[in-house]
């Protein structure tokens, strides 16, 4: 990074971090309940990287911005407990996996095949016309209800540094365990493409298309692979988001909020994704409580946007984004 | 045979540039303009007006706004219906405060607040580029829904929210039936195209493209990408916002923030796209198709005998709508313009096949 | 390839004062050295050469002078205004034009408005009246459509004016690519490459037209060319880098004849 980059990134962290802390220091918020407050966003930015992990995978190996990512998050999670009253947990899984695989293999093979050569705008539109095909599809053959996920997470809050606060941190379990399945899905994820021969091939496309075929990668193969991965990584979104909030179509917009994280993160980075879901579920959080009265509520709407807006002003490729040069 | 030039010499350069070179396009043009102003008004039933061909024109200005921006100046935007609401309160608040305005002048202001936000949101976008940009230009979305929802001041106070436009009059003279009001929003609809039309072939339109295509190379001709995009940012927003207010004023009497949230954003640019990147007829065609493709898909189910619920209908819209976007991507990426600039080619060869 | 067998003698031309001068100019791009103190100046009229062989630099020199590039070190001298670094926009205003080796094209335009588009600096009409194309915004229009036209006669190329700049042959483009450089009406005019891609017809046709861009207006010229046989007819004087750094400056017949050029082509490793 050069010089002013770093100055610039680090003023926009102290910046955050002032933002973040201030309604203790202007406000009349007292430590513990800005924790829960905290903690509560924290975690909440976790599950947005979820649904960002998808689409950076997507964009890193095939360069396709892929809005239909909400819209697999959604599908997954329907089809999946729609299975769930026929079949017993484990096996609706894999059903759905396979479901999400399949799906992966049918873009390929429908959408993403045809227009191979297209520019990246031609790409996005033709995900925005999956996801409304998905939408519609999945309410089509499930139903447009609201379907309770029930996949055994823990639903009651609990209380913990009791010792430490008068009256403890209240912490949503829920919350705490969908962290935990992120984080071990992140690292599996890592892992894959660090140690394996596949996720070795797949960092290749995503470097040079070209390049990786001119060594025998073979591109379509890859593509399903990834797309698969991220069918993956939407069904535990799905689970995840799905438990918490109910299986709904309000899902599908859940994840527009994954763009701004993305945005943040920058389109091409794993760590990215999870630090800018970090950022900007905390930032959300804080601000709705602490600022949203201010302002009449409703911050959340517009915040993550915003904040990422701000941010790209200062660094347009985002945290850990690759520079974009123009060649002549 | 009937759509030949030959005979048909130019000898200016004024002559060469006109609108319509081709007599043959000069002759169809004037011949529907004289169907659309004289004849359609007294043939088609008010459900035609007040369904299809209102609601179609006042889109179809959006469309064209947006066509703009995105098809020939390349900056993608996703906040199209946060800047028709700006044009539908602006022009709500001065029909509401400063009574006895022209109507005219109402929407031309209106167009001149939805102006100043797009300029406003446009300037990030000198430095963020592509996706990045569309992302952003929710961030416009997202935050005008909110303002106009929470900040009391735009709706006048209303308790529930919602809107109503005061009557619509012109000089004195009331616009209350479909009739009229079709030929309203057709006279608007109309300068502006041909607005647009002029701007698009003059310095002002070769600067947005050239920012378009390769703006590394337009800046060392001379051209500042600074000012080709906020100029398509101003004139683009400009054309929404004054199709925002008529949406509102016309087509829907009174509304709420949910009529221009970020599904309608959508919907202009799925009209861009169909319609054709770059091309003013395109946001046309691409407007009719969107305008219309829901009122078939409703039909269709009763034509075929078929019963389908509401929902399951909306549900095969969805489908059908995806579908055809990703049909038209792979097999016309350039659009329905594309198609009808095709079909033209053809009627010059025919009886020829080539 | 001897272009004085195809083409009547040129007449010597009035070479005048340096126009356009770069002194010890500095390029890195992070710790690649593109260019290492490279000076040398070019006088007004003539038609100056810079050659070496591959990554030695050239391009990156033709950015440097038109602004696209900022030097870490160094200073350029344009028409007697002296700047640590050029500004695209501002070298344009100031009659730089150039052409690129990739052609940068206005894809989506046709012929006849991408050279339109290189007069945009001369066009001033605003945007309202461009709106309602009456007066001034029409006339102009018109006018500048006649200069435009007599460049496409020049090169040759009306039977395209209206055709997508995408749709034509390479050697066509490059015609295109020069056109929108004229339409600027420069005093010095950069060319990276013209003729690369072609084959010796073309070629011929590409040297015809540059000798008369600077013989009938008086254009400087300044070019990266490869190959040698046009160098050595076109021009004046030569520039010659390698690895950054200028190893050769004069007339073609000296350059041609240094130890220096001969070994950097040939490869012999020589001590800097």
């Amino acid at each position: 990074m050069t010089a002013t980059a770093r100055n610039l990134t680090f003023a926009f962290f102290a910046l955050l971090v002032a933002g973040a802390v201030s309604p203790m220091v202007i406000g009349s918020a007292r430590f513990p309940q800005w924790l829960e407050v905290a903690l509560g966003g924290l975690l909440t930015g976790v599950l947005y990287s979820l649904v960002a992990l998808g689409l950076v995978l997507i964009f890193k190996a095939s360069g396709v911005f892929n809005f239909a990512q909400g819209a697999m998050v959604l599908f997954a999670a329907l089809t999946l407990v729609r299975l769930m009253e026929k079949m017993p947990l484990a096996v609706a899984l894999a059903a759905t996996l396979a479901i999400m695989f399949a799906l992966a293999w049918l873009i390929e093979r429908l959408v993403l095949r045809p227009l191979v050569n297209q520019e990246g705008i031609v790409l996005f539109m033709a995900t925005l016309g999956v996801a409304n095909f998905l939408d519609g599809f999945g309410q089509a053959v499930w139903g447009s209800q609201i379907y309770t996920l029930n996949v055994g997470m823990p639903k009651e809050p609990k209380i913990i540094l009791q010792g430490t606060f008068e009256g403890g941190v209240l912490v949503d379990m829920e919350d705490l365990v969908a962290a935990g399945i992120a984080a071990a899905l992140v690292a599996a994820l890592m892992l894959f493409f660090q140690k394996t021969a596949t996720g070795r091939a797949l960092r290749a496309v995503a470097d040079d298309h070209q390049a990786a075929q001119s060594v025998g990668i073979p591109l379509n193969r890859m593509w399903v692979i990834v797309w698969s991965v991220a069918g993956l990584v939407a069904l535990v979104a799905g689970v995840v988001w799905g438990s918490k909030l109910g299986v709904q179509f309000s899902l599908s917009q859940v994840a527009l909020k994954a763009l701004p994280v993305v945005m943040l993160g920058g389109f091409t980075s794993i760590p990215g994704a999870i630090v800018g879901g970090l950022i900007i579920g905390l930032g959300e959080k804080i601000s709705e409580v602490y600022l949203g009265p201010a302002f009449g509520g409703g911050i959340e709407n517009w915040f993550a946007y915003v904040l990422a807006l701000v941010f790209l002003l200062f660094r347009p490729e985002g945290l850990f984004g690759e520079k974009i040069i123009d060649r002549v | 045979m009937i759509y030949r030039e030959t005979g048909q010499f130019k000898t200016t350069y004024a002559s060469d540039q006109q609108l319509f070179p081709i007599l043959q396009d000069r002759v169809f043009v004037i011949a529907f303009l004289v169907f659309a102003f004289g004849v359609m008004p007294f043939i088609a039933s008010e459900y035609m007006f007040r369904a299809i061909l209102v609601p179609f024109l006042i889109l179809s200005l959006a469309a064209l706004g947006l066509n703009i921006l995105v098809g020939y100046c390349g900056q993608v935007s996703l906040g199209t219906g946060g800047f028709m609401a700006v044009g539908a309160y602006a022009a709500y608040n001065f029909a509401v405060r400063v009574p006895d305005l022209n109507l005219l002048v109402v929407f031309i202001l209106a167009g001149a607040c939805a102006t100043l936000v797009g300029v406003l949101f446009g300037v990030p976008s000198l430095r963020i580029k592509g996706f990045y940009l569309a992302v952003a230009t929710l961030a416009a979305q997202f935050f005008i829904d909110w303002l106009f929802a929470r900040v009391k001041w735009f709706t006048n106070d209303s308790s529930s929210g919602s809107v109503s436009a005061p009557p619509l009059a012109m000089f004195g003279h009331p616009i209350e039936s479909p009739a009229q009001k079709y030929l309203f929003v057709l006279a608007i609809v109309v300068v502006f195209a041909l607005i647009a039309r002029n701007l698009t072939r003059g310095a002002v339109g070769r600067a947005w493209m050239a920012t378009r295509d390769m703006d590394v190379a337009a800046e060392v001709i001379g051209i500042r990408p600074l000012t080709a995009k906020l100029s398509a940012f101003a004139v683009s927003s400009f054309f929404v916002g004054v199709s925002g207010a008529l949406w509102a004023f016309v087509y829907l009497g009174s509304w709420e923030p949910l009529a221009f949230d970020v599904n309608r954003s959508f919907q202009l640019l799925f009209m861009v796209i169909i319609g054709g990147l770059g091309s003013i007829l395109g946001s046309f065609l691409g407007a009719a198709f969107i305008v219309i493709l829901p009122l078939a898909l409703n039909q269709l189910p009763t034509k075929l005998g078929i019963g389908l619920s509401t929902a399951m209908i909306s549900h095969i819209e969805l489908m059908v709508f995806g579908s055809l976007i990703v049909f038209f991507l792979i097999v016309e990426p350039r659009g329905l313009a594309r198609l009808w600039a095709i079909a033209k080619e053809k009627l010059r060869l025919w009886p020829f096949p080539h | 390839m001897n272009l004085r067998d195809a083409e009547p003698q040129v007449a010597a031309r009035k070479v005048g004062e340096p126009i356009l001068a770069v002194e010890n100019v500095s390029l890195a791009f992070g710790g690649v050295k593109a260019l290492s103190e490279v000076s040398f100046e070019v006088r007004e009229h003539e038609v100056r050469a810079i050659i070496g062989p591959n990554g030695a630099g050239k391009s990156s020199m033709l950015n440097v002078i038109n602004g696209v590039y900022r030097p870490q070190h160094g200073r350029i001298t344009f028409r007697g205004e002296t700047r640590g670094h050029m500004d695209p926009r501002h070298s344009a205003e100031r009659g730089i034009a150039r052409t690129f080796q990739s052609l940068a094209l206005f894809k989506g335009m046709s012929v006849l408005d991408n050279i339109l588009a290189g007069r945009s600096l001369l066009m001033k009409s605003n945007i309202f009246l461009q709106a309602l194309r009456v007066g001034p915004a029409l006339r102009e229009e018109i006018e500048h459509r006649k200069r435009v036209e007599e460049i496409i006669d020049f090169l040759e190329i009306p039977h395209a004016r209206k055709t997508p700049v995408g749709r034509l042959p390479y050697g066509l483009q490059k015609r295109v690519d020069l056109g929108r450089a004229l339409a600027a009406e420069p005093r010095v005019l950069l060319l990276d490459e013209p003729m690369a891609g072609m084959n010796v017809e073309e070629k011929q046709d590409m040297s015809r037209f540059i000798l008369d861009v600077n013989d009938e207006f008086g254009t400087t010229i300044v070019l990266i060319e490869h190959d040698m046989g046009v160098v050595m007819d076109l021009s004046d004087r030569v520039v010659v880098l390698d690895y950054g750094r200028k190893i050769a400056d004069g007339t073609p017949a000296e350059v041609r004849a240094s130890q220096a050029v001969i070994d950097a082509y040939l490869g012999v490793k020589h001590e800097a």
